[in-house]
């Protein structure tokens, strides 16, 4: 039957651009070209730009499989290992993974809920709102989502920075100096207001559109029957809404878990770190010329088994509905 | 039905809702209205802590530069009519001009011009009449609010921006055409399967959206880097580098859009009825004429939908053309990181706020024109997903 062509084809596209995908990935933990320096620590990466010929006078590089020691520069085990047995934290987060690891998952998990109770908030008031003052209030919602990120978080930073007029607003309600971009946690805090404001938008409009959409006689009967607002909220609106909350905890648990552009906005490298950004470092050039292929491969790694991690108890109620719905 | 609720609602709840959505909104287009003030301000005003000055910048007044009342209610105007004009005008004229069947030619070529006067009126003509006007008219001609757009010229001509912008614009439009060409064969045929299969593309696409992008690029980059020699067996010695090539970059961005653009896709093919296809069929077309010229048709929308992320996606993109492209290559969102990374003085910085505002006004424009679309986008993919 041509039916089954005409599928096939795309199929076959389909299943090519996840190769495509997939295949660079695996490609990098076999290809890699890392060779250890005599510190054993350092590793230092010819990367293979030249073909090997090495007759025309070019440096002939060389391919050695180094196992796991990728993954022990980027973890640093030797120095988790000191800093456990000298019980220092702070020793602990010098080491990069672990601090970006440290920033990643408390960002992804403190933005969470926030944007979950803005977006529920949002769209409950915009469902409250007059019907024709709906449409620009939508409108000024969606900028802070469709906003390029890096440019949306300098935004936020041109706010605070230096004596910007939150900082003084601030200052005159504390009235006490503040500089927001001397320490850690205030970068952290005003990357979380970005994230939640930048995301929040897409919560809010999602709830919306699935407030439109809640069963009219449910929520009479349950006003015949004497139910407050607060319980019409809890037992008809909530329940209404719970497969949207797990689908918005899915993209942002996503999203979130590889920030990065409020990395490069806020520029806080110095200070704060994120997983990605790790990655990012490692390819970048050094000072050298040389860019860490190896090592941000396996940081690329390690950053994936986190989301995959990370994901799994969602994923799993998703594939529970599946089976569900199916049967 | 929220008419009623509206009506049994106390006071106090309606109070602080409406309170709340005030707060919002202004939350919400505070940062961006601000980097737009700014961005026409000289540095002093620019980050002045003083908001009044900042707004009404007296030393940018001061220096000549500046806007009158009578400057801004014209420009006002003008901008009011030439948005009436195309949301109303504009459709009735195009349709009368063009020939029934290239109707979206039409628009374009309408929307072009109107666009194309609107420059010329508003920036070429009206700056020396409103000079004039206001050396004759008084009080009303003297400046109020500090207006300086020098900052945009440096941007743009002396700092070489429009080159960023044309790689922008590359590298958008190819991930658009590329990821909707794969992305509607795709899903189309995903949406009219009911097999075991297909649901485990779906599952794996979800898997590949989540990937963080670096995890990708690093899977790219050493190939693009020794592409040259890796190619050398099928191109022979022209076999180029892919390394800092627009090209490779779009494949990379098509690459981690793809995933999105099926989902989305496919819920939106799912909501056009098989019927629609057998229908066709019976009256003789093929599969491909069937999908073609009848389903196409009818997904115009949801084409439109999925382009204007797919935009979105190349637009704002920054770790994939920062990481793939030459640095003095790059997009747009590149080109000003790396320029407010340099920058010293407060003028460099004005200069890299008003870099920022003429990214991100395209996309202004683009959440008035397509926002039921964007709208619609968002929720498809959850309500029916």
């Amino acid at each position: 039957m041509m039916m089954v062509l005409f599928i096939a084809i795309p199929l076959a596209s389909v299943l090519m651009q996840s190769f495509y995908v997939t295949q660079p990935v695996y490609e990098v933990l076999q290809v890699e070209t890392c060779t250890p320096s005599f510190s054993g620590q350092v590793c230092v990466t010819d990367i293979k730009t030249v073909p090997k010929i090495g007759v025309n006078g070019r440096v002939e590089t060389q391919t050695n499989f180094v196992g796991l020691l990728n993954y022990q520069n980027v973890i640093e085990f030797p120095r988790v290992v000191a800093a456990f047995t000298n019980k220092s934290w702070q020793q602990f987060m010098s080491i990069d993974f672990w601090k970006a690891l440290r920033f990643t998952l408390s960002f992804t998990l403190l933005t969470l809920p926030l944007v979950l109770l803005f977006g529920l908030v949002i769209a409950l008031t915009i469902n409250n709102a007059a019907k024709s003052i709906r449409g620009p209030i939508i409108f000024v919602s969606l900028l802070p989502m469709i906003i390029t990120p890096v440019i949306g978080a300098l935004a936020i930073k041109w706010l605070f920075i230096g004596d910007g007029i939150l900082t003084s607003f601030l200052e005159w309600l504390l009235e006490k100096d503040i500089a927001m971009f001397a320490q850690a946690w205030t970068i952290e805090l005003m990357m979380m207001f970005y994230r939640v404001w930048h995301v929040a938008p897409f919560a809010a409009i999602v709830f919306y559109a699935a407030l439109q959409t809640v069963n009219q006689d449910t929520l009479e009967s349950a006003v015949i029957d004497g139910a407050s607002r607060w319980q019409k909220l809890r037992y008809v609106i909530l329940p209404h809404l719970m497969p949207l909350i797990v689908f918005v905890t899915l993209i942002h648990l996503m999203d979130s878990y590889r920030v990065f552009e409020e990395v490069i906005g806020f520029s806080s490298q110095a200070h704060v770190i994120s997983l990605q950004w790790l990655t990012y470092d490692f390819l970048t050039l050094d000072q050298m010329g040389n860019r860490s292929i190896s090592r941000a491969s396996a940081s690329a790694m390690l950053t994936m088994i986190g989301i995959v991690l990370l994901l799994i108890p969602v994923l799993r109620s998703v594939w529970m509905d599946y089976k569900g719905k199916k049967i | 039905m929220s008419n009623n609720n509206n009506i049994r609602m106390p006071l106090a709840l309606r109070l602080g809702s409406s309170s709340f959505l005030i707060f919002w909104c202004l939350l919400a287009a505070f940062p961006i209205f601000w980097i737009a003030v700014m961005s026409v301000k000289l540095p002093i005003d620019a980050f002045n802590s003083n908001p009044l000055y900042v707004i009404l910048g007296p030393t940018t007044v001061s220096q000549g530069k500046g806007l009158s009342f009578l400057d801004i209610s014209i420009g006002l105007a003008i901008i009011v009519f030439t948005i009436k004009f195309s949301t109303r005008r504009l459709g009735t004229a195009v349709k009368k001009f063009s020939p029934g069947n290239l109707l979206w030619v039409g628009w374009i070529i309408g929307s072009l011009t109107t666009g194309l006067a609107f420059i010329v009126i508003f920036f070429g003509f009206l700056p020396p009449i409103l000079e004039f006007f206001n050396e004759i008219s008084g009080v009303l001609g003297t400046d109020i609010i500090g207006f300086s757009a020098e900052h945009y010229s440096t941007v743009w001509l002396e700092r070489g921006f429009i080159k960023n912008f044309q790689n922008s614009l590359l590298v958008t439009t190819g991930v658009v055409t590329i990821s909707l060409t794969f992305g509607t064969l795709a899903g189309y045929a995903l949406s009219r399967t009911g097999s075991n299969f297909a649901f485990w593309i779906l599952i794996a696409a979800l898997i590949f959206r989540s990937l963080p992008h670096s995890v990708l690029v690093a899977g790219y980059l050493p190939f693009f880097m020794n592409s040259a020699s890796i190619l050398q067996p099928i191109f022979g010695d022209s076999a180029p580098t892919l390394y800092g090539m627009p090209w490779a970059t779009i494949a990379v961005l098509v690459a981690i859009n793809q995933p999105f653009t099926i989902w989305m896709l496919r819920s939106f093919f799912q909501n056009i009825p098989s019927d629609l296809d057998e229908a066709a069929r019976i009256d003789g077309c093929s599969h491909f004429q069937a999908f073609r010229r009848v389903i196409m048709p009818v997904m115009w929308p949801g084409v439109i939908t999925t382009g204007l992320f797919s935009f979105l996606l190349g637009y704002n993109d920054f770790l994939v053309t920062s990481l793939l492209l030459e640095a003095q290559n790059t997009t747009m969102v590149p080109a000003i990181a790396t320029m407010f990374n340099m920058e010293t003085t407060t003028t460099d910085q004005v200069v890299a706020v008003a870099a920022a505002v003429s990214i991100i006004a395209p996309l202004f424009f683009l959440v008035m024109f397509f926002q039921r679309q964007i709208v619609s986008g968002l929720t498809i993919g959850a309500v029916k997903g």
